[in-house]
């Protein structure tokens, strides 16, 4: 279906598949955004960029452009 | 234990968790903390007495998420620990880890273990247990990471005690490593690697191959040993990513065991308030108020106690003159000394306000929301979210603040940041401005509850931001440096802020505006006013020369010792000194004196206020002593009759001061943050002649 983080919903939650290793920086990955978490979007800035997440008990803001590389299933 | 010896003790920690709070409480100092992942970004050191025989150099150092760093702070952790011959190299880590964020923050613990420190694990913040429903089984906990532990609150002050007794013992603690990353990754590929690096432990020579870039200090030997091993970097890539989940695998399996959160029991303030404080219009509302608020009170609340300061030095001054014997160190104490320390003390009610509103803040973790909702449109100037901080915390002062544009990871966007962060209003400028404001624009309330003086500052502080984002646009489409993009930030839980970090954060900051900006100020006046009371042949004939000149017009004494005086100035060394830089000022609305002050505040804006009252209490020499204020709006321009700090001149000069790179500290903090002359050279130049250009315009169509 090719959700990704930029896909939730505020309030939606999703589990991290896989990302682009590339694309990611290793700092991501070690605060604690990883495949199997579960993620859920908190917060959408006024012009759509960056995310507010909560992934593995972290609060993170992160950059649109970051967030649609790491692909997700969404939970209903 | 043997008795005298310095144990090197080093405080890391992921941001935010408390490492300086701590770090204070060891020390007895008072640095900077704050609820923003950053506030630290240089190292900082301090003595502690562990016990009777046992003195300990704690070094307090940046937040980092891990070892791996990508910001410039983070490198100084990563330093720190690698290198064996810097100074600071610890005998032991302190790992500073919060209740809320554990299983984070033994990510990076367990990272310090594979280095083979003696490390202790303290978790802080446990005042905020039972609010959030946490419980941790310590004791399971020390068995599992074979670890000693301690609880405690850096805030409340509980367990630091416990903290010292654990760290006397430390010559027995297991040293083992936690994650055994050569089986689990690739066990053949790390084994060439022991066989390569013998001397180091397995982790830390995978960390100086990994961060091979970020290791400034090896040795040129270690160097080619380290490029000749040459292992691919995809793979060390994807050994990276592996070790990160590998290590995630043994933290859950731990804390499954040791650690458990009650949602019922935890309190939900955090997500009810960033739906208004992030909210895409109250968000931007409640910022602008908050501004609003901040300059509207530094006008409001301080001008009484500002005009108390004022007349306090100026009946000092009389009271010298009339009871110290009549002499030269008489008028010097008198004219230079005392309105030079006046020119100081009397900012420190408005400092004081601004310090605290900012400490305040940022004590709330307000200000990580205001870099999320802000992101974005930093970005379109070439800039980050995280840029804010800095933006704001210029209105302070610029050098810490260009310090703190270390946690940007991108390279442009924080030498944007740098470049344009001179232009916001520091507290330098305050003086000058509140000072010209009280005098051109009227003590007016305009829709009943606005201040017309606070509106008027407001609009500086505005026009100072104006000017840093139209730099920023000009320079992100004239640098032509390569971006990646990189921006993650955490979000902090809110705080009510602890009175005392703020008590203290304003008590710092005040001090080191007086006794940073006092030493200069005083200085200067000295000189200026050892400069303005003597002079050449014509300063010595004055009272003859103008005496046999007015003789015909039969002035009494009055005017006419007011002229001997003036004449006395004029003739002075500074008086000449001005006359020569005179044609380059005249264009903006200045004569000589103004520009004698505005030449001595190159150096250190804060100057210009205490340089002009010592001018003119030279000058007044003999009259009624007044305060800066009177003094400034009774100066008239000799030949139109006209007052002085007319609205014309007045305009040019705030406007001067809100352009010009007159900081000698800033220029310094550039040059060593860029590494470079080119850019601090480009500030001074190019924020000159702006200065110089507006100032010129802005004269000559409001004269
Ligand atoms: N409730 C509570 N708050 C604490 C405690 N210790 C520190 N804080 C608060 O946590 C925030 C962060 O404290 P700092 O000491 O600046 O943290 P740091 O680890 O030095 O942060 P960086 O320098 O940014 O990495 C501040 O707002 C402190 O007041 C504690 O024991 N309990
Ligand atoms: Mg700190």
């Amino acid at each position: 279906m090719g959700d990704t983080i930029a896909s939730l919903l505020i309030g939606e939650i999703g589990i991290i598949q896989d990302f682009c290793l590339d694309a990611i920086p290793l700092n991501l990955l070690e605060m604690g955004c990883l495949p199997g978490k579960e993620v859920r979007l908190l917060q959408i800035a006024p012009l759509k960029d960056p995310l507010y997440i909560k992934v593995n008990g972290s609060h993170l803001a992160i950059r649109i452009e970051t967030a649609k590389q790491i692909n997700i299933t969404k939970l209903r | 234990m043997q008795s005298n010896s310095l144990l090197n003790i080093a405080l890391v920690g992921n941001p935010n968790t408390g490492k300086t709070s701590l770090f204070n409480q060891l020390t007895g100092l008072n640095q900077k903390v704050g609820n923003y992942p950053g506030i630290t970004v240089d190292k900082k050191q301090g003595k502690c007495k562990v016990s009777e025989h046992l003195t300990a150099e704690i070094t307090d150092l940046p937040g980092t998420y891990s070892i791996n760093p990508t910001t410039l702070d983070e490198t100084i952790v990563l330093e720190t620990l690698l290198d064996e011959n810097n100074s600071s190299f610890p005998d032991l880590v302190i790992v500073v880890a919060e209740v809320e964020n554990l299983k984070r923050n033994l990510f990076l613990f367990s990272q310090i273990k594979d280095l083979q420190f003696p490390s202790i694990l303290v978790i802080n913040m446990s005042d905020q247990m039972i609010r959030k429903g946490i419980t941790i089984d310590i004791e399971a906990l020390k068995r599992e990471l074979k670890s000693e532990i301690i609880l405690i609150s850096a805030r409340k002050n509980l367990g630091i005690d416990a903290l010292k007794r654990e760290i006397e013992n430390y010559e027995n603690w297991n040293t083992e490593p936690i994650a055994n990353i050569s089986e689990k990754i690739d066990s053949e590929f790390f084994e060439t690697i022991k066989t390569t690096f013998p001397e180091f432990s397995l982790y830390k020579s995978w960390l100086l191959i990994t961060q091979q870039k970020n290791c400034g200090f090896l040795s040129s030997e270690l160097h080619q040993k380290i490029t000749a091993f040459n292992p691919d970097s995809e793979k060390i890539k994807k050994y990276q990513h592996k070790e990160t989940i590998y290590r995630y695998q043994i933290i859950n399996e731990i804390l499954k065991k040791t650690y458990s959160v009650d949602k019922n029991e935890a309190s939900d303030i955090r997500s009810k308030l960033d739906r208004i404080l992030t909210h895409k219009i109250y968000g931007y509302i409640i910022f602008f108020g908050v501004l609003m608020l901040i300059f509207q009170s530094i006008f409001e609340w301080a001008s009484l106690p500002m005009d108390l300061i004022d007349s306090l030095f100026a009946n000092l001054s009389e009271l010298a003159k009339t009871n110290f014997p009549q002499g030269v160190f008489t008028n010097l104490i008198a004219e230079g000394v005392i309105p030079g320390i006046g020119g100081v003390v009397i900012f420190i009610p408005q400092i004081a306000i601004l310090f605290l509103f900012i400490a305040t803040l940022e004590e709330t973790g307000y200000m990580s929301r205001v870099v999320f909702l802000m992101d974005k449109i930093m970005r379109k100037f070439g800039m980050s979210g995280k840029s804010i901080i800095p933006l704001i915390s210029g209105t302070a002062c610029a050098i810490p603040a260009i310090m703190a544009s270390r946690n940007i990871s991108d390279w442009k966007e924080r030498l944007i940041t740098i470049l344009v962060v001179p232009f916001t209003t520091c507290s330098a400028r305050l003086p000058v401005y509140a000072i010209l404001i009280a005098l051109i624009i009227p003590d007016k309330r305009v829709f009943g509850i606005f201040n017309l003086q606070g509106l008027t500052l407001m609009g500086l502080y505005l026009l100072g931001f104006a000017a840093a984002i139209s730099s920023a646009i000009l320079l992100h489409n004239v640098l032509k440096i390569k971006t990646k993009s990189l921006f993650i930030i955490e979000m902090p839980n809110y705080k009510l802020p602890s009175f005392k970090n703020v008590f203290y954060e304003v008590v710092e900051k005040t001090k080191a505006f007086i006794f940073g900006a006092g030493k200069i100020i005083l200085a200067l006046s000295v000189v200026l006013w050892f400069l303005a009371s003597n002079g050449p042949e014509k300063f010595k004939n004055a009272a003859e020369f103008v005496t046999a000149q007015e003789s015909a017009n039969d002035l009494p004494d009055e005017s006419l010792n007011k002229k001997i005086a003036s004449y006395k100035l004029e003739h002075s060394y500074i008086g000449i000194m001005g006359k020569v830089i005179e044609p380059v000022i005249k264009p903006m609305g200045y004569d000589w004196k103004i520009g004698i002050a505005l030449i001595s505040s190159f150096a250190a804006r804060e100057v210009f206020i205490g340089a002009l009252a010592t001018i003119y209490n030279v000058e007044s020499e003999g009259e009624d002593v007044a305060t800066i204020k009177e003094r400034m709006a009774a100066e008239v321009d000799p030949v139109t009759g006209e007052k002085r700090f007319n609205f014309a001149t007045g305009m040019s000069l705030l406007l001067f001061y809100a352009f010009a790179m007159q900081c000698i500290g800033t220029l310094a903090i550039v040059k060593r943050e860029t590494k470079s002359w080119k850019w601090p050279i480009l500030q001074l130049t190019g924020m000159g002649a702006l200065a110089y250009i507006v100032a010129v315009i802005t004269f000559n169509i409001l004269s």
